[in-house]
């Protein structure tokens, strides 16, 4: 154990040194080479000119490489592929495109995605929107948003195990060690396999995802209410609304677009749902998702490339035209003061 | 900003209201650490709910049988302890009885009439006294006998020992913080220095390459994986080298989380008053003076908000690791490894529930302990203020 | 020694030309305040002495020498900015010595030359203090205090007061005119859109208006001889009463200009007479607001004034302090 300690440890240090190394190396020898420090001649001027044409290439490229390398040519590559056959020689056309209209699988991951998109932003958005809106006054308020939030920092596999002590199922008669089951047996209903049950299986899966994500809205929309001028809410108190008027009639009209803005950011992260299908049913039951689709191609039979590609370029696609809405919002919103 | 101007329903309502959901937010979890430090047949018997107080088990037991009778002023007594034996559990006898139908019949240290004159009495601490004017024999001797005990609550580190040494958790949470720390610093250190230079320098297209970098933001995971893949066996090959190394896996981080870091951080970077750049230029500072002095001290709190995020992703993350880092056990990272113990021994609670426990402790408590940095991070994507 | 001269200078941003054309000739050790409304100009032209922004055309040279090219902190120039530009995170002592850290000096040099300053500016129990433990006068002394330690030859300031309240204001006049006094061979460039602050400090003033020099003078030059009506009313504060019409074409002027001070009171009736609308009475001098044919005149009492609110008034203006403004709003010879 010592030994890998030991080990793990040099290793990070040689990485994140490499790291350090790079920047503080080659802007040392950037100065050697071209010195300024000469006061007024001729040759400093020019120096501190190359320089500065010379020093933001140092900066930025490191950056520029590894998204090139992990994203640009990615992205480009992904496309090429789905345009080819598994193992990416021959050219297809549309072939994959074509299979995957018509597989049942990919049909059934669809209609699923739409099914998570339909439920969980909404009800994450609304869920946080009331938790916000009810602890902003509470004087432990802070610690109350906390605990909503903590999911969010638990990994989706963790959360699954947690879940899975929810779901559990026992044979009727033996004692259930899952709660809800527990709870049914209680008022005299049957133990069920909640996660296999078909159709309804989406919905005890989309619970986890909003337990997690709801954290995430509820503290966003508590910081664009704390926003809300005071003096429009007082002045309503004043007119003699009541508390749900004043709801939603002065305060979510205010922070309308970051509702939206929430709302569709965790669109985004359902569509690339991954994890939590594949630990709590591994896509069995009828439950799998595009993303968990596009897994199992990738490895599948030694993987077929050609369809794994074209999944991801659906799910690209999907994904585009809100984050691009998303991002124009924010930077909308970031001019705005 | 806690005395806002009153809503008046009921503060009591509220509260309760929010009781009610904290309650229900944090019941899952709770659960989870509960069950961790339970007993691993408690685990498989009851809800971990049970665990919270002492549980009423019915249990049954065969008294000792005519060999050990006693014979004493002219009774003749069998005694034992209904706890001992090869079922043992242990607690108090609330009370007991000798048909099935009616396991509680007798309050524990009452006396119980039996057929033949027998009698019986089992006290709460377990010990009984069965008597018998006559002789027992085969006949009437090692009867069985209901009872009714209370078990108090047990808890136990056994669990977390047994997962973090002989399941190999240890190792992959070695594995986990050797990919974490260098994912989370150097994409710091690469957007920090990419952020400064799109905010403050002079480049060629910088408006060009700031679209690339927040157009990139779009690109999910998904479609890196086949590609990258594919790049890295091939250098894997080329270089007579593992393709699954370290390196490649920080590098996967540091790329994927780049866009977010450098959108983050430019914006914050670009806040910055433009006097203080300005004067230090003056000063004759060059910029890589400026940003090593004046920029980077300034823009800790953001730098903090990114670590933490990008810790707390990596650490979390699944996917990645599969992927380009491979299942050994000198590099299966803790998702990894609990997805696998999902697999391989679902049916063994105790190992299932530790291991989640220690997977999630590490980010609960960096979480806890910098939610504030976490907070403004979250924020400063999406909303002013905060 | 540092004098600055401009030649043809001009800067645009894009197709924004900011800058049209502006000659000047500052000399050595002079103070001179670049003063104008917002917009004008005024601090593009600054920041284009500093080198922080370049010059589009024309020629610009600090001490005899053409510094069109010449990176900011290689100009021998030294900087006080509005906001002073304190950096946050470090120290007083830190603050005055990174401009010396960055020139490559060793450590004791360093030491001595902040602590010297630091005397000088009564600094020297704040050195390790950070920035926001300073209030807003010790602030501005630790901004004064970079410029000086740099030995630059040319100070530069954007508007050093603005973010002052007004008591403040006076005292931190009275100080940058001391370190006029202390500092004779230093040439000093100052940028306000307040006028006060232009008359009571500069050696000569600099009118801007829409990136053009209007005019350049000593302050009793631009208040007593100003050439042009903008310049008439820019300085001098309240502002110079403008009066066009009969009055105007008798001198055989468009406008003529009077100053509020250089009224007199007729019993009989006049050119400019009007009523009496609003007074304010400040203790040492009284304003009335005068309502005439031609428009709202300000007129200056010393003292308390004996007029009442809507008393009928005949002024006449005092001859010799009359400015006579032609068609193009240029002064009349």
């Amino acid at each position: 154990m010592t030994a890998q300690i030991l080990y793990a440890f040099i290793t990070v240090i040689l990485g994140v040194g490499g790291c350090f190394g790079y920047f503080y190396g080659s802007n040392w020898l950037l100065d050697k080479t071209f010195p300024a420090n000469a006061n007024n001649d001729a040759s400093a001027v020019r120096n501190l000119r190359i320089q500065g044409n010379i020093r933001p290439w140092l900066f930025l490229g490191p950056a520029m490489l590894l998204l090139s390398v992990y994203l640009i040519f990615p992205v480009i590559q992904t496309i090429y592929l789905s345009f080819h056959d598994r193992a990416g020689d021959q050219f297809v056309g549309l072939a994959n495109y074509k299979w995957a209209f018509y597989d049942d699988q990919f049909r059934l991951s669809i209609f699923n995605n739409i099914l998570w998109l339909a439920v969980v932003p909404a009800l994450c958005t609304l869920m946080g929107l009331i938790i916000a809106v009810l602890t902003d006054k509470l004087w432990w308020g802070n610690l109350a948003k906390s605990l909503i939030f903590m999911p969010l920092a638990i990994s989706f596999v963790g959360a699954s195990v947690i879940w899975k002590f929810v779901y559990d199922y026992r044979g009727a008669g033996q004692q259930q060690i899952g709660i809800l089951n527990d709870v049914v047996t209680y008022f005299g209903g049957d133990p069920q396999v909640w996660i296999a049950l078909p159709f309804w299986n989406n919905f005890f899966l989309m619970a986890i995802l909003v337990w997690i994500q709801t954290g995430f809205a509820t503290v966003i929309l508590a910081a664009a209410l704390r926003g809300i001028p005071e003096d429009t809410l007082e002045a309503a108190t004043i007119d003699g609304a009541g508390p749900f008027k004043i709801f939603y009639r002065i305060m979510v009209p205010q922070i309308y677009t970051t509702i939206l803005v929430v709302w569709t950011t965790i669109t985004v992260l359902v569509l690339k749902i991954f994890d939590i299908v594949l630990t709590m049913t591994n896509s069995q039951w009828n439950t799998s998702v595009l993303a968990n689709l596009m897994f199992d191609w990738m490895f599948r039979g030694g993987g077929d490339f050609g369809r794994g590609a074209a999944i991801a370029i659906v799910i690209m696609v999907a994904v585009l035209p809100i984050m691009i809405w998303n991002i124009r919002q924010a930077n909308a919103e970031q001019k705005g003061h | 900003m806690l005395k806002r101007f009153s809503l008046e329903p009921s503060r009591i309502a509220l509260n309760l209201a929010v009781l009610l959901i904290i309650a229900l937010w944090t019941f899952p979890t709770a659960g989870l650490l509960i069950s961790s430090l339970r007993d691993k047949n408690d685990i498989a018997a009851s809800g971990w709910w049970t665990a919270l107080s002492s549980a009423n088990v019915n249990k049954k037991t065969h008294l000792k049988d005519m060999v050990d009778q006693v014979e004493k002023d002219g009774k003749f007594t069998i005694s034992g302890n209904v706890f001992e034996g090869a079922d043992a559990v242990s607690g108090k006898v609330s009370a007991f009885g000798t048909k099935v139908q009616a396991p509680g019949e007798n309050a524990a240290g009452a006396s119980a009439a039996l057929d033949g004159g027998q009698s019986l009495v089992v006290n709460p601490d377990g010990s009984y006294v069965l008597s018998s004017p006559t002789a027992f024999t085969a006949d009437n001797s090692g009867i069985r006998v209901f009872y009714i005990a209370s078990q108090p609550p047990r808890f136990t580190l056994d669990n977390y020992q047994t997962v973090l040494f002989s399941e190999g958790i240890g190792r992959s949470f070695i594995n986990s913080l050797t990919v974490t720390i260098p994912s989370t610093i150097i994409p710091i250190l690469i957007a920090a220095f990419a952020a400064y230079a799109l905010a403050w320098m002079k480049l060629p297209f910088r408006g060009l390459i700031i679209a690339i970098i927040v157009g990139l933001l779009v690109v999910p995971l998904q479609m890196s994986l086949i590609p990258l893949l594919k790049l890295y066996n091939a250098a894997g090959t080329f270089m007579g080298a593992p393709s699954k190394t370290y390196l490649g896996i920080w590098l996967a981080h540091t790329g994927f989380g780049l866009p977010f870091a450098i959108y983050l951080l430019r914006s914050y970077i670009a806040g910055l008053p433009k006097d203080l750049i300005e004067s230090a230029q003056i000063d004759g500072a060059n910029d890589f003076k400026i940003f090593r002095r004046v920029v980077l001290p300034l823009c800790f709190p953001a730098l903090a908000s990114f670590a933490i995020f990008q810790f707390l992703w990596v650490w979390n993350d699944l996917l990645v690791a599969i992927v380009f880092l491979g299942s050994g056990p000198d590099q299966l990272v803790l998702t990894g490894k609990l997805n696998a113990l999902l697999g391989s021994r679902g049916g063994n609670w105790e190992i299932l529930t530790a291991s989640a426990f220690v997977t999630i402790i590490v980010p609960l408590t960096v979480f806890f302990s910098l939610q504030r940095y976490f907070v403004r991070g979250l924020l400063a994507g999406s909303v002013k203020g905060g | 020694m540092a004098n600055i001269k401009l030649t043809n200078i001009n800067k645009s941003y894009g197709s924004h030309h900011i800058i049209k054309d502006v000659n000047l000739d500052i000399k050595s050790g002079e103070f001179i305040v670049f003063v104008g409304p917002s917009g004008c100009g005024k601090s593009t032209l600054l920041r284009s002495i500093s080198g922080l922004d370049q010059v589009s055309s024309g020629t610009l040279e600090i001490d005899n020498a053409v510094v069109n090219d010449v990176p900011p902190s290689k100009r021998g120039i030294a900087m006080v900015f509005q906001s002073y530009a304190l950096y946050p995170h470090m120290s007083v002592f830190e603050n005055i010595g990174f401009a010396l850290e960055n020139q490559g000096l060793p450590r004791a040099e360093i030491k001595q030359k902040v602590e010297a300053v630091g005397e000088l500016l009564q600094l020297t129990s704040y050195l390790t203090r950070l920035p926001k433990a300073l209030s807003g006068g010790q602030r501005q002394r630790v901004a004064i205090g970079r410029a000086i330690v740099r030995g630059a030859k040319v100070f530069l300031f954007d508007e050093p007061l603005s973010n002052l309240d007004a008591a403040l204001r006076v005292q931190m006049r009275m100080e940058i005119a001391k370190l006029k006094r202390d500092l004779p061979n230093t040439t000093m460039v100052y940028v306000t859109h307040d006028q006060v602050e232009a008359m009571t400090m500069a050696d000569r003033i600099v009118v801007l208006q829409a990136g053009k020099v209007m005019q350049v003078g000593t302050p009793m030059e631009l208040y007593e001889n100003p050439n042009s009506v903008f310049v008439a009313g820019f300085i001098g504060s309240p502002k110079m009463n403008f009066i066009t019409g009969k009055p105007a074409e008798k001198l055989k002027a468009k406008t003529i200009g009077v100053r509020p001070e250089h009224f007199e009171f007729s019993k009989t009736a006049t050119d400019i007479s009007g009523t009496l609308d609003y007074t304010e009475i400040l203790g040492s001098d009284s304003f009335l607001y005068v309502s005439t044919s031609t428009g709202m005149l300000t007129v200056r009492e010393p003292g308390r004034t004996q007029f009442k609110t809507g008393q009928k008034l005949n002024l006449k203006p005092i001859a010799e302090h009359v400015h006579r403004f032609g068609v193009d709003d240029q002064r009349l010879k």
